[in-house]
């Protein structure tokens, strides 16, 4: 059924291999609810990352996922590499296939760097966020996350809520959320909008109380502070006032909605803090089911046969 | 053509006799619990669960196990891996676990049985029971309790068929 041994997007996933890797996350996150949080099915086996963008939270997450399949987690840190001294990214790729990875998890600034590497390594390549492309291992999480409170996909309404355009996250999410049946709504001031988004099967929204209304989910996303330097916005206080998630517009959400943010988050900017911190709030949740979700996804392509 | 092997009756009547070998063996019920190995193994332990209830008038503790996460053929095999669920809601350590299974064959899901065991807590004793041992062993395994002895040839099929009652259940055998 999983066909690649690599992972670069959701949009290259069929519903059935989304599925798949949802339903082996569930037994992951079982293991880490046990005393002793390790299972052996990739013991021998080599992760290396490698982030040429800063990262905390998704480095660490694909690090513990990797420890706790007993594979070797090696970090290769591009602050402090060859990469400062001019190495091409290729060079830097294969030097790393030649230290023996299995896996190569990478983030990059640019889109399409993973799918580049994946057709000059023998490696598993997992994207970990490529320039304002894909995010998969993020919506991902995020659908197993939705699932687990509210079942199934299809009849849902998930509204997405912020930068648009620059968001791998949205639109990995939109790909998955998509093609699992789920009615998608995107919520973000024009200049925020990418064009063609209407092509992508989701519902536009430039207001946000009539874009949360009966919604099911709601997905904030982190406005990207470093990427706003060209006038998109007038101020973060203003796009707070019209797009900020508050309790108020929280209100006009389904009563059992939840809140997500993949973080990290900007609070009083793309979310309130009593929102973040309220009883709908699941996005503590979501980073821990983070872990369980890559280590399935490192599972299943290491059971690609090569 | 599948040959039948089993039926109904001989499977409960092999259900019942393991039963009171279990109860025998251990001198009662006290401190014994059974896991059943998802998936065909899991239905096998609720029904000696049930049998041996009857027999000692007293409730035992069972839980079920996947192995999948410590199988040794993660990427021989074509098929992809089927993550089932694990149960197990009480602690092993101290206890006596017998571990069942329905079809006993290389010994390997035994192994990583083992293995997944051992993860959840230290028992005092493990012992195995299957519904049927068809041989070819690659591993130095034995089973405590057989309900049936079945010779094979390694191609073979066998194919359990369990309810969760005595309303349908058979092993047949399928040779090339």
């Amino acid at each position: 059924m999983f066909k690649s041994k690599h992972l670069l997007g959701i949009k290259e996933l069929s519903p059935d291999e989304i599925n798949h890797i949802l339903d082996t996350s569930s037994g992951f996150r079982d293991v880490l609810r046990r005393d002793i949080k390790k299972v052996p099915p990739l013991r021998g086996k080599t992760v290396i990352s490698l982030f040429f963008e800063p990262s905390t939270r998704t480095r660490t997450s694909f690090a513990l996922a990797a420890k706790r399949l007993s594979a070797d987690d090696v970090n290769f840190s591009v602050t402090s590499s060859s990469v400062v001294k001019g190495e091409s990214i290729q060079d830097t790729a294969l030097t790393i296939q030649a230290l023996g990875a299995d896996f190569v998890v990478i983030r990059h600034k640019s889109s399409g760097v993973p799918h580049i590497l994946s057709k000059i390594l023998n490696a598993s390549v997992v994207n970990a966020g490529d320039g304002a492309n894909e995010h998969p291992t993020q919506a991902l999480l995020d659908l197993f996350t939705i699932r687990s409170h509210k079942k199934k996909f299809k009849g849902l309404t998930v509204s997405i809520i912020g930068d648009i355009a620059h968001s791998r996250v949205a639109k990995s999410n939109i790909y998955g959320l998509t093609k699992l049946g789920a009615h998608v709504r995107v919520i973000c001031p024009p200049t925020l909008m990418p064009a063609e988004i209407d092509k992508m099967g989701v519902e536009v929204f430039h207001s946000i109380d009539k874009g949360v209304r009966n919604a099911d989910v709601l997905m904030t996303l982190r406005l990207q502070l470093e990427r706003q330097s060209t006038g998109f916005l007038p101020s973060l206080r203003e796009y707070f006032k019209l797009y900020g998630l508050t309790q108020e517009r929280l209100g006009l959400a389904k009563k059992n909605a939840i809140v997500m943010h993949p973080g990290p988050m900007n609070r009083g900017v793309e979310i309130a803090s009593d929102v973040a911190d309220g009883p709908q709030s699941v996005i503590l949740e979501q980073v821990t089911n983070g872990i369980a979700v890559r280590m399935a996804v490192l599972y299943l392509l290491a059971g690609v046969k090569k | 053509m599948p040959k039948e092997l089993l039926d109904n009756n001989d499977i409960k009547r092999a259900i019942t006799r393991m039963a009171h070998e279990i109860v025998e063996k251990n001198k009662g019920i006290e401190n014994l619990c059974l896991v059943g190995i998802q998936k065909g193994g899991v239905i096998l332990a609720r029904r000696l669960a049930a049998q041996i209830e009857s027999i000692e008038g007293m409730s035992i503790e069972i839980g079920a196990l996947d192995i999948t996460f410590y199988r040794d053929d993660l990427n021989t095999k074509d098929e992809q891996p089927f993550v089932k669920e694990t149960d197990i809601q009480f602690s092993i350590n101290g206890k006596t676990v017998v571990i069942v299974d329905d079809v006993l064959f290389t010994g390997r899901s035994i192994r990583a049985a083992l293995d997944a065991l051992l993860d959840f807590g230290r028992a005092d004793n493990i012992q195995l029971a299957v519904l049927i041992d068809r041989g070819h062993r690659e591993l130095p395994i034995r089973p405590d309790y057989v309900g049936k002895n079945i010779p094979t040839a390694f191609d073979d099929r066998i194919d359990v068929i369990l309810q969760e009652d005595d309303t349908d259940n058979r092993v047949t055998l399928v040779s090339d």
